[in-house]
């Protein structure tokens, strides 16, 4: 039952093979055994689960069930979840039980979704790896020597061990696509606006995007359906209509035309992984999609110009972390300065101070317009390539990471090395774009993503392409040994 | 050496909405501390701020009022700075591009010819919370009630030129935002309050001195005390041969004097960049007529037509213009009273606002309304009662004893206009001073206000003057 899908287990909750409360005490046993190995979750919530599994019995019987009452399914723990502890992965939420409830969460849990727990994650989302959470490194499920990327790490490597059928994800730089890559899952970065960001603890508010973690694109569709939509609370959503996600799934791919950046395929690739990518080119063409080199030539630009925007953003959004209202608060402060710089420093991790002095300097007086402003103007070029590329082809693939996972601690200390796992992601964050990670082979027994990148709210398009590989591939139904 | 004067001012108006800038919170003043506080005044994680389209629309009445440009396209900004009772760290404010651009407007100061002073923007933001430094030994409450209150910080151009002058263009923005009911104006609240931006230069010098900005002073003689004092120490300073610095200074009201707080080496780096949680707002050109066809009678418009229409005087037009609530209450007076507006306005500036004055009561708090005051202003008008007998009235109706013409039927004030019985009156008067009316006929003019006093006396003063001056006359002349 542990490696169905939700539309799977979906069908069985409703014919009645299985109650949602069988299916939710099924996978906190499975959490109990396998996260202390793991580490994918920071809380689990199982009294509020089975509370809320019984209730969707009542309404699976009622007749007013979606196809998400009843399923169980992890968030990270970046959403602020009414009174359940909301720490995003650092020492300084340790203690923040949080007094509301995001958008995101509180609409899963109107269609009768049951969470099963808060998951693990880079501190504020800052990581390619998991490592930089207070809470300790998450293990890949397929090899638990190396890392399940990041940040999303707990809800990539909960999924992917089965200790949860789907789990949301935020992703600013990769941060569902890269770990999707790097644990053999479905992650989709939907467009920026798409989904609400109110009550998703912000790290770079330009860029912040939460999105599904799935076995399959069609799982991914059905957490769309539920995700997606206008918030007059959040500014930067967008008022647009919402389609049914699942309505295109079968649609022909016949004629697709799909660009491929030759800059995404240079020598930087390693060349196990681009014969990955090439064989799942190959299997579109078999499809009947057509295939187009393209040229996106600020590429090599996106990285740095991330490394501006984002700790710029961060710098001021983590500044409310004073110790004066919430999270942590230093012993004894002899005043407001010590209180302030105690607090704080004990507070956060590393990467976070990292990313605050570099947002604090290139937000700086006589530093702003040489990074800041200039980080704007090439986020414009940016989108403008991708513009440019969408008006001869309609989606775009590559590779989502550069590497398979790597081992714990490789990169830990060597920031720049880390901060290049994104260097396919990550300008899709900065021109606000969709794009998906699919499984699409392995190298060594590693998985390998392959990322499919749309025009702006073409996620239905997406998730087609994605479905209709998953038909023709089984590489998204494999499951790691150890969690069969 | 002569010195030239140079003020700036920035003026915060709060805005008069329900709610606040960027939450559903309510900015009603005085309640429990932190109980007008939610989630996102808190600052807390995940939350997001979403624009009051009603600040907006207030923040594009001012400026169409001082004739500004509207910035199609203005951008909230961030600027980031540490304090307690800034809970996110940093507050939500517009820099490069705020909603009203260039303005201007005319000031008078009283006995000197009228100014423009240019306004050189207006933008909108948020207000931060209150530090509460008393009850607390050695610690600090703070009070987040304030906190995302909307603010319209409104920008002068330096071309103030004395503390009179700086006080008079404070006082127009003041009556201006509480015409525009943008602003309920209250000093005391904090509703209204500005800094100052003072240097002084030789007189005929071009470039400006170096200035200071006096911070937050919520009265408008404060403002003219502050500027003076700190005009005084510059030009001592310049004279003794030392050099004034680029600092923000306090004004202390209790010493009454100014002192440093912080100079400009010591200044914040505020780190200012666009908010990436809010949408550029976009105004365009049917929002901006829409809002123009709102707007009310502003002052200047007012004041021009009690004078071409009223047949009022500059200076008494200007009084009664100066705030909305006066201006109000006048016009339904003059109404009421049906004609005489010279009349309607003299009462109003002498009698009402003395009475006013020593009650220490506003004009809303009047206990004489526009309507009592009219029909009483009428009855002088259609000769019912005098200008004297009016003043007796007028004091009743101050006292609650109801309208006019109830008081006048109830203490028998009704002016006597039968010739009849006043020529009788005037016939015992002759009778019983026969010495007087002697020495009247005899050339001695001056007595004939000695008749008038007797024949009012007689009639406890409800004679009409007119009609006892005329036929006193002919009595007299026998």
């Amino acid at each position: 039952m542990h490696t169905k899908t939700i539309a799977q287990l979906s069908a069985a909750l409703r014919s009645g093979e299985i109650s949602s409360v069988e299916l939710t005490t099924l996978f906190l046993a499975r959490i109990k055994q396998h996260n202390p190995a793991l580490n994918c979750y920071i809380s689990i919530t199982e009294a509020q689960a089975l509370e809320a599994a019984a209730a969707a019995d009542q309404r699976l019987k009622g007749g007013d069930a979606t196809p998400l009452t009843g399923i169980p399914i992890a968030h990270k723990d970046i959403f602020c979840t009414e009174g359940v502890k909301t720490t995003c992965g650092s020492k300084m939420l340790d203690n923040f039980i949080a007094p509301y409830e995001s958008t995101c969460t509180a609409k899963f849990a109107a269609a009768g979704a049951v969470m099963l727990g808060k998951t693990n994650m880079d501190e504020f989302a800052m990581g390619s790896s998991n490592e930089t959470s207070y809470y300790g490194a998450v293990k890949n499920p397929w090899d638990q020597g190396r890392v399940p990327g990041g940040s999303s790490g707990g809800s990539v490597a909960a999924v992917a061990a089965r200790l949860a059928p789907a789990a949301t994800g935020t992703d600013t730089g990769g941060s569902i696509r890269q770990p999707a890559a790097l644990c053999g899952l479905t992650g989709l970065k939907p467009t920026y606006g798409r989904v609400s960001r109110y009550g998703m603890i912000a790290f770079a508010s330009s860029l912040d995007q939460a999105g599904p973690v799935t076995y399959s694109a069609e799982d991914a569709a059905l957490l769309m359906n539920v995700m997606a939509g206008f918030d007059e609370r959040d500014s930067t959503s967008v008022e647009r209509e919402v389609p049914d996600y699942t309505a295109e799934l079968t649609n022909s791919i016949e004629g697709l035309k799909i660009g491929l950046p030759k800059e995404y395929f240079d020598d930087g690739l390693d060349e196990n992984i681009a014969r990955v990518i090439e064989r799942a080119i190959k299997a579109y063409e078999a499809l009947g999609a057509v295939v187009k080199e393209i040229s996106l030539p600020n590429t090599a630009l996106a990285v740095p110009t991330y490394y501006v925007v984002a700790p710029a953003e961060c710098s001021t959004n983590l500044s409310r972390f004073d110790g004066v209202r919430f999270g942590h608060r230093c012993d004894d402060p002899k005043d407001l300065f010590d209180l302030y710089t105690r607090s704080r420093g004990e507070g956060f991790g590393a990467e976070v101070k990292r990313r605050i002095m570099i947002g604090t300097y290139v937000l700086s007086a006589g530093y702003y317009d040489a990074y800041y402003l200039k980080a704007q103007k090439i986020r414009r070029l940016i989108s403008e390539d991708f513009r440019a590329a969408f008006e001869t082809v309609d989606v775009i693939m590559g590779p989502t990471a550069p590497s398979t996972a790597f081992k714990l601690g490789e990169k830990a200390d060597d920031p720049v090395t880390m901060y290049l796992s994104d260097i396919y992601t990550i300008a899709v964050n900065m021109a606000g774009l969709p794009a998906a990670s699919i499984p699409a082979g392995f190298v060594d027994g590693l998985p390998v993503g392959l990322q499919v990148i749309g025009n702006y709210f073409d996620e239905s398009r997406l998730l087609n392409v994605a479905h209709q590989y998953q038909q023709a591939t089984d590489w998204h139904l494999q499951v790691p040994a150890e969690f069969q | 050496m002569e010195w030239e004067i140079v003020i700036g001012l920035e003026i915060h108006a709060q805005l008069a909405t329900r709610s606040k800038i960027f939450s559903g919170a309510s900015t009603a003043y005085g309640a429990a501390p932190n109980t007008q506080a939610c989630a996102v005044d808190l600052g807390l994680p995940g939350v997001l701020p979403v624009l009051n389209r009603e600040a907006v629309r207030m923040a594009v009445k001012f400026g169409l009022a001082i004739d500004a440009q509207i910035t199609p396209r203005s951008v909230f900004a961030r600027k980031n700075y540490f304090y307690p009772d800034l809970p996110k760290g940093y507050q939500i404010s517009q820099f490069e591009l705020p909603v009203v651009g260039v303005g201007q407007l005319e000031i008078q100061v009283e006995g000197e010819a009228p100014r423009v002073i240019g306004v050189t923007r207006a933008h909108l933001e948020e207000d931060a919370g209150k530090s509460l430094h008393e009850d607390f030994h050695g610690s600090t409450g703070i009070d987040l009630n304030r906190a995302g209150t909307p603010l319209l910080e409104i920008v002068s151009e330096p071309d103030l030129r004395s503390a009179r002058e700086a006080v008079a263009y404070m006082k127009k923005i003041h009556s201006l935002v509480q015409y525009l009911e943008i602003c309920d104006g209250n000093m005391q609240e904090g509703s209204f309050r500005c800094d100052a931006n003072v240097s002084v230069r030789p007189a005929g010098e071009t470039a400006l001195g170096t200035r200071s900005e006096i911070k937050n002073l919520n009265s408008f003689r404060f403002v003219e005390r502050a500027i003076n004092i700190e005009v005084e120490r510059q030009i001592d300073l310049i004279e003794g041969g030392g050099k004034v610095v680029q600092e923000t200074r306090l004004y202390d009201s209790d010493k009454d004097e100014t002192r440093s707080m912080r100079s400009k080496e010591e200044a914040f780096d505020y780190r200012y960049f666009p908010d990436p949680d809010l949408l550029p707002l976009e105004i365009d050109e049917a929002y901006i007529e829409a809002v123009r066809q709102s707007l009310p009678e502003l002052p200047d418009a007012r004041k021009g037509r009690f004078i071409t229409e009223l047949g009022l005087g500059e200076y008494e037009a200007g009084v009664l213009t100066a705030s909305r609530e006066l201006a109000d209450y006048f016009e339904e007076a003059v109404n009421v009273a049906g004609d005489d507006a010279r009349r309607t306005a003299n009462w109003v500036m002498g009698d009402l606002l003395g009475a006013l004055n020593r009650a220490g009561k506003e004009i809303t708090e009047s206990p004489v309304s526009a309507e009592l005051l009219g029909g009483m202003l009428r009855r002088i008008n259609d000769n019912t009662i005098s200008g004297k007998i009016a003043k007796q009235v007028f004091e009743c109706m101050w006292n609650g004893e109801g309208d006019a013409d109830t008081i006048i039927e109830q203490k028998g004030l009704k002016q006597v206009t039968d010739s009849g019985a006043i020529e009788k009156i005037i016939d015992e008067i002759i009778a019983s001073n026969p010495a007087q009316v002697e020495q009247y006929r005899a050339g001695k003019d001056k007595l004939f206000g000695f008749f008038v006093g007797q024949v009012m006396k007689a009639t406890q003063g409800k004679a009409n003057p007119a009609q006892v001056n005329e036929l006193l006359k002919r009595k007299l002349a026998g």
